[in-house]
């Protein structure tokens, strides 16, 4: 009951054939910016999935209570009140990895995932397939921050999670690092290979 | 003053919400697909983020920050309620000036009206706000009174507005073009936003 073919269909599709980023263009701010290195894009990708999975929950236990006009204020309220608890947690446990993260951990409030899996999932469905869509999300988006986030920090400055990984006699060689993957438009043009790639394999969400 | 136009026009060129932060993109994505209805919306975008940075300016200097309502209590880990919660009503009051009067505008902008609501460009805007008040008076970031957080509104509207009036005046030409399939739609979008923000890049060193 709890694993049935349709639960694991809505945890799986989000990895993959509809995923939030790449096919429902849901969360693509932070996708962008938080990926210039591996250790943020985690922490931030992580982040959203426990908020997603929370809200979603909480969302559908409240679907029946909540009048329909005033639902989009009381999920911006819960969604905030997610963000503040996370965002001091953070503060209390990774600091560094806070200040690297600046406003977009806040931002996590206006983060489209959030608001779009609410309305479209969970104010339709129970809490249990609700937490699986929230979880399944969230992990599609960090998987696709996690690859932006591994070529970005690979070429732009050659370490991942902060350690070396080409190593010295490379740059002796002559190698330099590319430092316009650091910058803003080399996020976007990576996610269009992204997508590219994958419509490549997936013919159907060609338009 | 001299300050106040230093603070419009960074973030106009240099702090460009869309081409350095990439604030406000699903709206920014979904909406560029015609000069007239972008336009619309950044004007829409514009007005909501210059009534709201000035209200959560003085939201959190005067009642959310230490000492401001009762002495020793810091209220500021409030803050993301409140501002999103000032930024709904806003919105709200938009949206029923829209439609009382230009109805085609709203229904051409549809559901992406009420969801400026949660367009990243507008929150972000108050939590960079947020994060410049802490900053000295002579960094050229700062916002140290009402005017910056007035000044800095109308900068972060405009260059919105000329970025999502410009993605949409590329994508109406590039509807003739022949793209490979696979990046039909999204994934050419992206690769001309990048290009845009790279022209974009120019600007950063300006100093005024």
């Amino acid at each position: 009951m709890l694993f049935s073919k349709k639960n694991k269909e809505v945890f799986v599709n989000p990895l993959g054939i509809s995923n939030p980023i790449m096919v429902q263009v849901l969360g693509i701010c932070s996708a962008l910016a938080v990926t210039s290195q591996m250790k943020p894009a985690i922490v931030m990708g992580l982040s959203v999935t426990v908020i997603l999975a929370i809200s979603n929950v909480v969302m559908s236990l409240l679907r029946k209570t909540v009048p329909n006009r005033i639902r989009i204020i009381v999920q911006l309220v819960v969604v905030a009140a997610l963000v503040t608890i996370v965002s001091n947690i953070l503060k209390a446990y990774l600091y560094d990895v806070s200040v690297a993260l600046s406003v977009y951990v806040g931002l996590i409030i206006t983060n489209c995932i959030l608001m779009g899996r609410i309305e479209a999932f969970s104010l339709q469905n129970g809490p249990w397939e609700s937490f699986l869509d929230g979880v399944g999300n969230g992990l599609g988006y960090a998987i696709i921050l996690v690859i932006v986030a591994f070529f970005r920090e690979l070429l732009g400055s050659g370490c991942l999670f902060g350690f070396q990984i080409i190593p010295q006699s490379f740059y002796d060689a002559g190698y330099v690092n590319n430092g316009l993957m650091l910058m803003p438009p080399m996020a976007l043009i990576l996610l269009a290979c992204i997508i590219w790639v994958h419509r490549s394999y997936n013919k159907d969400l060609q338009e | 003053m001299e300050h106040f136009f230093s603070l419009l026009v960074r973030s106009i060129f240099v702090d460009n919400m869309i081409f350095a932060f990439f604030l406000g993109m699903c709206s920014y994505l979904a909406v560029s697909k015609n000069v007239k209805t972008a336009f619309g919306l950044g004007i829409a975008v514009t007005f909501v983020l210059l009534i709201t940075l000035p209200v959560n300016y003085l939201l959190q200097t005067k009642v959310l920050g230490p000492d401001c309502l009762i002495e020793g209590v810091d209220l500021s880990f409030l803050s993301f309620i409140l501002f999103i919660a000032v930024i709904a009503g806003i919105t709200q009051l938009v949206e029923m000036v829209v439609e009382r009067f230009t109805p085609s505008l709203y229904a051409s902008l549809g559901i992406f009206l009420p969801l400026i609501a949660v367009n990243c460009a507008i929150m972000g805007a108050s939590l960079f706000m947020l994060q410049r008040i802490t900053k000295d008076p002579s960094d050229t970031q700062a916002i140290a009174n009402i005017g910056d957080a007035f000044a800095y509104a109308l900068g972060s509207g405009i260059g919105w507005l000329l970025a999502i009036v410009g993605l949409a005046a590329i994508r109406e030409k590039m509807s003739y073009s022949n793209v490979p399939a696979p990046l039909r739609g999204l994934g050419i979008t992206f690769i001309t936003v990048g290009l845009m923000s790279m022209a974009f890049m120019c600007f950063s060193g300006l100093n005024i």
